[in-house]
Order: C-alpha cells, then sequence, then structure tokens
C-alpha cells in the first residue's frame, strides 16, 4: 500500500485538475485539443511562469512580494527606453535591466530585515515606487522597433518544430521560461541555499537553532524575486514587442494565485517550482476555455481563479491540521 | 528618567503626522500659487482644498474600517475590490430596478457587509492568516463585479444617487460630511461600549483575552464584516461621483491608501492601539501630497513613486528597531 | 573527577536577565563516558545553562573547558564545531522534509555545488543505524511520531561527532515503550564514551539512566551526587528547597511509603478551625466542584479533585505531573475526553473559557505574559476586562465606574503602579499578578484557580498573595491552588491532592497534611 506524503497532495491535485480540464475542454470544443492551442497556451503564459516562479521562492520562506506587477512593467519600458530612445544594444539593455530587478528585490529585502517591517507593507511601498519609476522613464508604451529583437530575437532564436503543415513555431520566451524553471527547480532542490529556504519558511526558529544561515535566505529570497520579475518583465516585452509602462497592473496577484494553485502552501516550507508551472498552465488552460465557450466572459475568469485559490488554501488548511 | 510623560499617548502619535500635514500646507502656501483658491459656480465651491476633501473623504471612509481591522493584527486588502462590487450592485440597483433610494443603499452597503463577512469567516474561524483569507476576495471581488455590471461600465441618471457626492452642504462636499459622520459614530460607538476596549485587547494578546472571558471571534468577525460595509459605502460615494459603475477601476489601489492613512495615522500593524483621528489626518495627507504633485506637474502616473517614499519613511519612523534607537537615545541623554 | 575522565567543566557561570540572576556562579563538571542529569523546577536554571552552553545566550561571566580547552560557541552552529550538540525539548526540526534531510541539512555534502543526495541518505541510514534503529530515512519527519522525531534529532546531534550531547526533556511526550528504547540508545552512546547531560523532571527516569544528578534551584547549584547514592526524598527535597527535617535513617522515604497504595485517596479529613468545619466527606452536599476520573489525551491520564465553597484546596506535583493540564480542563480551555466534572451538583463541561466565567469558574494560568496580562492595555483595563467580557459590548462600564472598581482593588490589593493608566507591562511581576487576580476579583466568581500564582515575584508579594487567599475563602470562595512551593500550598489549603506522572495519586488532608507527606507522595514509585 502506497501511502502518498501529505505534502504533495496538493500539487497532484493540481496535476489532476489539469489533465480533467484539458480532457474536459477536448471533449465539449472541436480544435481544442490541438497542437496550435497548446503552443498558445505556452506563448501567451510564458511571462506569467517566470513571474511566479520569484514569487515561489519568497512564498517558500514565508514571505509575500506585491511588488512583481509593478516591477515587470518597469523592466518593460525601461528595455524599450534604453533601446530605442538610448540607442543600447538590446542584450547590454536587457541586462541591465535584470540587475536593477535583482538589486531592486534585495533593497526591499534588506528594507525588511534590517527595519523588521512586514514583508506585505514594503514590497507595497515598492509596487508604488516602481509603478511611479515606470511612469518617470517614460509615459507613455515604446514600440521596439530594433532589427535585433524583431529578427534574431523573435524570430531566428525561435524553435520551429516539425508538426502541422507548416510547422509550429516556438518562440525563444517559451525557451526562457522553461529554462527559468528548470534553474529554479535545481537551486530550490539541490543547493543549501535552497534548502535552507524551505527550512525557513517551514520552521524558522528549529533553522535557526539548527545552525542555518537564516538571513542570507530571507534576503535572498526577496533578490530572486526581483530578478525573476525583471526577467519576466523582458519576456513580457518581447512578447508584446513594446514596453508598456502601464502593464500588468495586479500581475502580483496573478502569479501568487499561480503559486498557490500550484500546491505551494502560503505559509511556507511546502511546494514546488514545478508545481508552481502546473499551476500556469491550469490558469492559462481556464483562460483558453473560457475563451472557446464565447458567451462566458472574461471576468469569470477572475472568479474561477479566486475559487480555486480559497480551494487550495481551504485543502491546506486541512493538511495543516492533520498534522497537529 | 525622572520626568512624568508630558503628553497623553494618543496626542503623541498623531504629532508626526499633523507636523507633515502642517509641513504641506506651508510648502503649499509659498510654492504652489493658486493651491487654496476657491471658486463658487452654480452654488457650489470649486477649487483644490475642496478636492483634496472629496478624495481623501473616500479613502478615509475605508481608512476607519481598515483601523479596526489592523487594531486586532489583522488587514484586508480585499477593500478595492469590495468598492467595485458595491458600486455596480448600487448601478445595477438604480438602472435595473425601480427601487427606492434608501433601498439602493441598503442594498450596496448589504453587498460590502456580506464580502466583509465572508473575510471575517476566514480569519476568525477557520483561522486564516488576515493577508491570505482576504486575498481570496481581493483576486475574485472584480470579476464579481463585473459579473454584476456584465462587463460593462455602467452610467446612470439618477438624481438621487449622483447628488449624493456632487453636492455640498455648508460648503464642505457631502462625501467628506460621511467621513466626518462615519467617524464620529464609530468613534462614539467603539468609546463609549465597550467595543474599543475589546478591539485593543484582541490585537494585543488575543489568547489572554479569550482566557479573560472576550469572545476574540466576534470581534473579529465583526471589525472585518464593519470594514466590508465600510468599503461599501466608499463604493457607492465613488459611483455617485462618476456617476458610473467601472468594475474595473473603482476603486483601484485604494487598500493600498486605506491602509498607508491607517499606518501614518500611528496604528501600528501589529495591532493594538488605534487611532482614528489619526487615519482622518492620514487620509488627508496622502490625498494632499497626491494633488500636491499633480499641482506641480508630476503625473498621476509618477505620482506613486515620491508616494512609496514617503510611505517607506513613516514606516520607518514607526518600525520597532528605529523606535528602540530613539527611546535608546532618550533614555541616555536623560540619565 | 580526574582530569583524564573530565570531559566538561563549568566554572562559575553567571548569567542575569534584568534584575534577576537566572545563574549564579555555577559549577557543573560532567564526565566522559557518563550520563549526568541536571534537575530542577521551572526557573531553576537548567534552560538558561543550556542555551549558554549552546551559544543561545551570551553568558555574563564564567568559563568552559571541553576536553580541556577553553570554548567559547557564539551560536548553535559554533558550538556543534566544539562538540556540543543540543536536542531542544521541542525537537527543532524541518517537518516537512525528509528524515535524511533533517540529518544533514546545513551540512550536506556537496558534489560539484549541488547537494549529493546520495551521501546524504548514506550518512542518514548510517547517523540511525548507529542508534540501532532501522527505520526508512526518506519518510517526511512530521509524520513520525514524536519518539522517531526525538531519536532523529538525536542522530542529527551525533552526525557531527560530538563529544558532549545535552538532552533537554527528551521524554516529555514518549510513552513508556518509547522511553525504554531511547534510554538503551542512551547507555549504548555511554559505553562509546559520550558524555550526556540529561534534563528531566520525571524521577523514575533519572533513577533508571543517570551516574550523576545535579539540582539547580533559582540559578543556584544546589547540589551533584552520585545517583546511587542520593535518596528519592531528598532528591524532592532539594528540587523544592526543603530540608527533610529529620536527617535520621529511619525516615527512609520508601519504607515510609510502601503502606501508601497506588491512587487510594488517604482521607484522612481534618477539622480545619478556620474554615467552614464540614468538609472532606466524600459526598459533601455543599461541594462546589468534583472532578472524576477525567481524561484529555497527551496531557492528563486520570485526575480526582474536589473543592467546597470556602476552601482552599492544593494541586501538588512536580513539573509535568499535570498540574497546568488539570487546570486547563476546569477552566474549559481542554475538553474533558473521559471522567466527568459536576459544579455545583449540576454537570459541569465547559466548552470554553467564556462558558466556565458563566458558571463562576476564573483561572489565573500559570504563564502570565502569554495567556494572563494584555500587556499595552492600562493596569485599569487589564482589571475591568473579564467583568467587561461578562457584560458584554453595550453594558459598557463608564469610565468613571472602571475608575472606581480598578482604584478599590488596586487599594485593597496593594498594587503599586504610578497611576491605573499606565500599561500593565511597565509593572513588576508581582504587582501584575495582583492585577489579574483583581481582575477575577472584580467579577466574584465561585471558583478560582491560581496556577503558581507566586512564580517569579518577590518575598513580600507572595505573603500578600497568601494573604488574599486566606480572605477570599472567608467570603465562601473556593479556591484550588497550584504551586511548587510546597510551605505555601500547607498554609493556605486544607487538602492537598497529589499529581504524578498525569495521574491523581493521593490525597492529603489534616493530620498527615505536611510538607513532608507531600514530598512523599511526590517522590514514590509509581
Amino acid at each position: 500500500m502506497t501511502r502518498v506524503a501529505r505534502r504533495h497532495v496538493p500539487i497532484l491535485t493540481t496535476f489532476t485538475l489539469l489533465i480533467a480540464t484539458f480532457l474536459a475542454g477536448s471533449a465539449a470544443y472541436t480544435n481544442f485539443a490541438s497542437v496550435g492551442v497548446v503552443r498558445n497556451l505556452l506563448v501567451d503564459n510564458a511571462f506569467l511562469a517566470v513571474a511566479a516562479v520569484g514569487a515561489t521562492f519568497v512564498i517558500l520562506s514565508g514571505a509575500i512580494d506585491l511588488s512583481v506587477g509593478s516591477v515587470m512593467a518597469c523592466t518593460s519600458i525601461g528595455v524599450a527606453a534604453l533601446i530605442e530612445h538610448h540607442a543600447v544594444h538590446p542584450l547590454a539593455a536587457i541586462t541591465i535591466a535584470l540587475a536593477a530587478g535583482g538589486l531592486f528585490g534585495l533593497v526591499q529585502g534588506l528594507i525588511i530585515e534590517l527595519l523588521r517591517l512586514p514583508p506585505f507593507l514594503v514590497t507595497l511601498a515598492g509596487m508604488f515606487f516602481a509603478r511611479g519609476a515606470a511612469f518617470l522613464i517614460h509615459p507613455q508604451s515604446i514600440g521596439i522597433k530594433h532589427p535585433f529583437v524583431a529578427d534574431v530575437l523573435n524570430d531566428q532564436l525561435s524553435l520551429v518544430l516539425p508538426l502541422g503543415d507548416r510547422g509550429i513555431s516556438v518562440p525563444i520566451t517559451v525557451d526562457v521560461a522553461i529554462f527559468a524553471i528548470a534553474v529554479a527547480a535545481v537551486v530550490l532542490r539541490s543547493t543549501r541555499f535552497g534548502r535552507s529556504v524551505y527550512a525557513v519558511g517551514d520552521d524558522e526558529n528549529s533553522a535557526l537553532l539548527m545552525g542555518l544561515n537564516i538571513r542570507a535566505a530571507r534576503l535572498g529570497v526577496f533578490a530572486i524575486s526581483g530578478f525573476y520579475s525583471a526577467l519576466a518583465g523582458v519576456v513580457f516585452t518581447l512578447y508584446q514587442q513594446s514596453g508598456d509602462p502601464a502593464a500588468c497592473k495586479g500581475f502580483e496577484l496573478d502569479a501568487i494565485a499561480a503559486v498557490v494553485i500550484g500546491g505551494t502552501l502560503l505559509r511556507g516550507g511546502v511546494g514546488s517550482v514545478l508545481g508552481t508551472g502546473l499551476g500556469v498552465l491550469l490558469l492559462g488552460l481556464i483562460q483558453t476555455i473560457i475563451t472557446f465557450q464565447g458567451n462566458l466572459s472574461s471576468w469569470w475568469t477572475r472568479i474561477v481563479i479566486g475559487l480555486l485559490v480559497l480551494a487550495f488554501v481551504a485543502l491546506q488548511g486541512q493538511i495543516a491540521k492533520q498534522d497537529r | 528618567m525622572g520626568s512624568e510623560k508630558r503628553f497623553h499617548p494618543a496626542i503623541m502619535t498623531l504629532a508626526w503626522p499633523v507636523a507633515a500635514l502642517a509641513l504641506l500646507v506651508v510648502f503649499n502656501l509659498a510654492f504652489t500659487p493658486g493651491f487654496f483658491g476657491i471658486e463658487l459656480r452654480d452654488g457650489r465651491f470649486f477649487g483644490t482644498p475642496i478636492d483634496v476633501l472629496n478624495h481623501a473623504a473616500k479613502v478615509a471612509i475605508v481608512a476607519i474600517g481598515m483601523t479596526l481591522v489592523i487594531a486586532t493584527g489583522g488587514v484586508d486588502l480585499s477593500v478595492g475590490a469590495v468598492v467595485a462590487i458595491s458600486g455596480a450592485v448600487a448601478a445595477m440597483f438604480v438602472t435595473r430596478s425601480q427601487a427606492s433610494f434608501p433601498l439602493v443603499i441598503l442594498a450596496a452597503l448589504a453587498a460590502g457587509g456580506v464580502a466583509g463577512l465572508c473575510n471575517g469567516f476566514l480569519v476568525a474561524r477557520l483561522r486564516l492568516q488576515p493577508i491570505v483569507a482576504t486575498l481570496v476576495l481581493m483576486v475574485a471581488g472584480r470579476g464579481v463585479a463585473q459579473l454584476i455590471t456584465d462587463g460593462l461600465i455602467i452610467t446612470f441618471e439618477h438624481r438621487a444617487l449622483s447628488s449624493l457626492a456632487n453636492t455640498a452642504f455648508a460648503f464642505i462636499p457631502i462625501p467628506a460630511w460621511i467621513a466626518l459622520a462615519l467617524a464620529t459614530a464609530v468613534g462614539l460607538f467603539t468609546r463609549r461600549t465597550a467595543a474599543g476596549m475589546f478591539v485593543e485587547a484582541v490585537g494585543d494578546n488575543d489568547r489572554a483575552c479569550r482566557y479573560a472571558g472576550v469572545n476574540d471571534r466576534a470581534i473579529k468577525l465583526g471589525v472585518y464584516a464593519f470594514c466590508g460595509v465600510c468599503a461599501g459605502l466608499a463604493g457607492l460615494v465613488e459611483c455617485s461621483y462618476i456617476k458610473a459603475a467601472d468594475a474595473n477601476n473603482a476603486g483601484l489601489f485604494l487598500e493600498l491608501d486605506a491602509i498607508l492613512a491607517v499606518v501614518i495615522g500611528g496604528t501600528s500593524l501589529s495591532g493594538g492601539r488605534f487611532s482614528l483621528t489619526g487615519s482622518l489626518v492620514g487620509a488627508i495627507l496622502i490625498q494632499t501630497l497626491t494633488k500636491t504633485m499633480y499641482m506641480h506637474d508630476v503625473s498621476a502616473d509618477v505620482a506613486p513613486l515620491p508616494k512609496a517614499i514617503a510611505v517607506l519613511a513613516v514606516c520607518t519612523l514607526q518600525s520597532p528597531v528605529v523606535k528602540d534607537r530613539i527611546a535608546g537615545m532618550f533614555s541616555r541623554g536623560s540619565a | 573527577m580526574s582530569d583524564s575522565q573530565s570531559l566538561l567543566r563549568i566554572r562559575s557561570l553567571s548569567k542575569r536577565y534584568g534584575r534577576l540572576a537566572a545563574l549564579d556562579a555555577v559549577d557543573l563538571d560532567v564526565a566522559r563516558g557518563s550520563i549526568h542529569a541536571l534537575m530542577g523546577e521551572n526557573g531553576a536554571g537548567k534552560s538558561t545553562l543550556i542555551k549558554c552552553l549552546t551559544g543561545a545566550v551570551r553568558r555574563d561571566s564564567g568559563e568552559f573547558l571541553l576536553d580541556g580547552r577553553v570554548c567559547n560557541p557564539a551560536s548553535p552552529r559554533d558550538a556543534e564545531g566544539f562538540g556540543v550538540s543540543t536536542v531542544f525539548q521541542e525537537i527543532n526540526l524541518i517537518p516537512h522534509m525528509s528524515i535524511a534531510e533533517n540529518i544533514t541539512l546545513g551540512r550536506e555534502s556537496l558534489r560539484a555545488g549541488m547537494i549529493d543526495r546520495k551521501a546524504a541518505r548514506r550518512r542518514a541510514t548510517d547517523a540511525v543505524a548507529r542508534l540501532g534503529l532501522s527505520i526508512d530515512v526518506s519518510h517526511e519527519v512530521g509524520s513520525c511520531s514524536i519518539a522517531v522525531q526525538q531519536l532523529v534529532a538525536i542522530a542529527r546531534a551525533l552526525d557531527v561527532r560530538a563529544k558532549l550531547l545535552i538532552l533537554d526533556e527528551p521524554t516529555s511526550s514518549l510513552d513508556r515503550a518509547e522511553t525504554s528504547q531511547l534510554f538503551d540508545i542512551l547507555l549504548r552512546l555511554r559505553a562509546d564514551g559520550l558524555g550526556i547531560i540529561y534534563v528531566t523532571h520525571f524521577l523514575d527516569q533519572v533513577y533508571a539512566v543517570s551516574d550523576q544528578i545535579t539540582v539547580l534551584r533559582d540559578g543556584k547549584h544546589v547540589t551533584t551526587r552520585a545517583a546511587s547514592d542520593f535518596p528519592r526524598l531528598e532528591l524532592v527535597a532539594a528540587m523544592l528547597g526543603r530540608t527533610t527535617g529529620s536527617t535520621s535513617p529511619s525516615k527512609q522515604p520508601d519504607a515510609s511509603l510502601a503502606a501508601v497504595p497506588g491512587r487510594a485517596a488517604a482521607s484522612v479529613t481534618r477539622p480545619s478551625p478556620d474554615t467552614t468545619p464540614s468538609i472532606g466527606a466524600e459526598q459533601h452536599q455543599g461541594e462546589l466542584l468534583r472532578v472524576r476520573g477525567v481524561s484529555h489525551s497527551g496531557s492528563i491520564e486520570h485526575a480526582d479533585l474536589s473543592v467546597a465553597p470556602g476552601e482552599a484546596v492544593g494541586l501538588a506535583g512536580l513539573l509535568g505531573s499535570g498540574r497546568t493540564e488539570v487546570a486547563k480542563i476546569m477552566f474549559g480551555v481542554d475538553r474533558v475526553e473521559t471522567g466527568s466534572m459536576s459544579l455545583c451538583g449540576t454537570l459541569y463541561f465547559p466548552r470554553s473559557p467564556r462558558d466556565a466565567i458563566a458558571r463562576g469558574v476564573a483561572l489565573t494560568p500559570e504563564s502570565r505574559k502569554t495567556e494572563g496580562v494584555v500587556p499595552n492595555l492600562s493596569v485599569r483595563d487589564n482589571i475591568v476586562l473579564a467583568l467587561q467580557a461578562r457584560r458584554g459590548v453595550w453594558r459598557s462600564l463608564s469610565l468613571r465606574r472602571r475608575q472606581e472598581i480598578a482604584a478599590g482593588l488596586i487599594a485593597s490589593l496593594g498594587i503599586k503602579a504610578t497611576s491605573a493608566d499606565v500599561p500593565i507591562a511597565s509593572l513588576s511581576g508581582g504587582n501584575q499578578q495582583k492585577a489579574l487576580l483583581a481582575r477575577w476579583i472584580a467579577t466574584g466568581p465561585r471558583l478560582l484557580i491560581l496556577d503558581e500564582p507566586t512564580r517569579g515575584i518577590d518575598v513580600g508579594a507572595k505573603q500578600e498573595i497568601e494573604r488574599l487567599i486566606a480572605s477570599l475563602i472567608k467570603q465562601g470562595m473556593g479556591v484550588v491552588l497550584i504551586s511548587s512551593e510546597l510551605p505555601e500550598v500547607v498554609r493556605s489549603c486544607s487538602r492537598v491532592f497529589i499529581l504524578r506522572d498525569r495521574r491523581t495519586v493521593s490525597e492529603l488532608a489534616g493530620e498527615s497534611l505536611t510538607e513532608e507527606r507531600v514530598m512523599e507522595a511526590i517522590a514514590t514509585h509509581g
């Protein structure tokens, strides 16, 4: 008799839901179970996946980061402005943006750690700050016409899979998202830092008494979240081929929802980026179904996401109760 | 430490935001031409101070409910979404039904109350962390509002409802009166009954309260429900002001402004003592700051940046670490 | 002890917390290959000593010599480097990680910068094998029994090649079989030459495993003796800070207690002169509260108790015997699982403290800080809190009324506060305790349960609280007094129930109610 460890119940639920949703979609709509739909699912949710991976680190450590969406917008407009207005090479612009994102996250972590302020408050301020900064960089959206972005990044580097009539091209953004998930998975699973993130989120006092460097863990997750938010911003910019300071309002909520639906405990300590990936796909699939349905309006997505979050939070509560 | 405390602690916590507000007023007197200009048109006053009051009122109404929630050691992130729901309910009632005006108001407030009860249930009964519990409604609430309005911006021509936020009494816009009346009522209720003491006590040490026979769950359920009603009221004011219900943008980021108003007003995020007056001052301070920036050609979009810096400065001053440092400096000075 | 045998030497270790001396010039020697029991009641300084040894707390003065070398740990991790490993009472492990991960966490073997999982499994398997266990190290720790968790914590402690192992009350939540398994392991480790400091409050266990026993009391070293040469009664007396009265060998504890059967209540009645004359009869008409065979899994196995109006009844027993747990059941914090309670002749099953309060039962909890005071609320509001809670939100007491009530109680209880407006946290412990008593007196309960009311407060305040109890009894209130201060219990109470290993084992009253007899009852074999 194999008994499933309780910590795996949420992620298995997510996986089951994902399969069930996909099957239900395939049964209900013609053309649903097609390579094109799956491709779009990946392409349209790549930036959400990257942002959610960063949020996973923070939530695993038991904290929360509300600045994700604003940092994405700030990076997006920043990269666009650097490329189009300051003639910076796209690769250099992207590097600058990623470094700035990581630094921003680190500063938030430092403020939380040194002043012992609640994470939600500091990152709330961070959300304001980054949003204001985005508009300060440039008040309107900027289309990116740099040849390197259009030709190299978005075209030549796309992977063309020999499927269907003309092949299916998978853009670099999807590769980036998959790579981001893979790196995060390795860091969380197989480095001392990764394990200490789990330990801090699970039982901070024990982690301290077991001699772990909990301060490094708590600072590190915010730096990583900042970096991943910036990367999500870059992916978003490539996807849209423009930078927009007003983009991704409230996007942190989607990221947190994906993390929770992916089976990560909001208290911290349990979860995985693989689960977050599944959570992102599930969110995307729900969106796709609502689009296919046609007569269901888009706001149903928000309600369904809200209910899913509630269900998972309740499930987690039950599991936590059994732990006692 | 020979000297006795000269000031009541409540006055001391008010000192910071009031001083900041005074500073801002002086700055505007000196550097912002026309900041205090008021003119009379069509029997109503127009001008920056009136604008500030009008907008601050909305934040203040939500902040009053938020003050009580934060005093119990919680927080409510869903108020923005609840504002959208209540606005949607009000707009649908006046456009799709012949309901009398009081009934419209009642329906909007009830929608807020129900939303608040949901939050309260999750926090008090299921013992979820407040941030998590209210996050659910924060995510789903706007969807519910859009469901009600069918995703449209519902505009309406309804004399009574649109006059709610667009008329003045004794030169002061009605929303400001509403906020003031609400604050007074809540102030009287919390201080004349035992509610205020219970709220502070639960926020300070809920376990000890349970041991003393205080029904801490009921208190928590009550404050979240009330916070929902406040958000409902703010939703009415907002939809009355723009004569429409916009499920996407009504109350956007209002939860942030409300939390900031409360924190600036001196109520600690860890719960315990609260100051309603402080929250009112906080709401006015935030709105004055915003308006000042607009008048100095800082665009509405960039405005969050300086706001964030202001918020961090205030929080830093109130953080336990800095407080201890300052206290340490003083005790060394007097020793 | 010769130098070659000595593993750890502690010399005049001192630590103060504010005005309170938690440790006062304590000396301790632990030999290689020995188990050294550290005993004492709450506040004796055991946990402070351990915290200093593990570097969790900075000592004020004194020195540690480990293997003759000065050892100055700044953190738990540092202490492990010196060879000092600790298993704390609350078992500090990461619940959602596997056993293998918990054993190696923070010191995993790396391969190319990555954690080598196979090596971790091997190491963990070796570590548990060394304890004579065969468990699958891939199991999640949180789903293992407390006993296994305890052993995992020990395995982790040994994984760093510890020389000295500190176990802080390791058996407090283990059953008999698990405890004996643990003891086997300890004896094996001792044979390997490890020094073990073993903190406990279970007498039987001390004698079962330890070579040496050191007793601490109020931060001071009382005595260190070989376990084989330390009679039970004298050990209890040392812990409670009493002398055994007569040192004559005829008063051998085990001999004199052989006649007392396990759990039979010795209902010797004493018509006490200062209280109502007719207490003590088994089925007394004017009985206030009766507790019959009550249990609650994990906290109490079988408790019997009765109190009459105008009577103070004591609950005595060592730490961990179930004293506080009984109080929590009587006050509705924990539910009755088996057995029953009656209050004034009617069934009494409180579902919450509110329920209990409504029936006229009050409790001043053992943990004043977390369960008693509302720290930032004023002294006045802390005093009227329970009264107001009973009246509800609407029937509010006016400020003047609250001032009157508080002023009256502050005066009559002699609470020293600069004003009734200051936060209660600014008062001394004794005055906080008096304010908590005032909180209940304001509500006029029928039964008042006092759990360690005099812990951590000065002598003057102790006497005042004792006088207060006497006057409450005179007014007809029933009082249950839980205290490890035996003289206090014997002076204040007309009957005392003895708890041992979570069961009521005897009742003392009248002639038989002496400190000596109480200590004997506590010390008897189970």
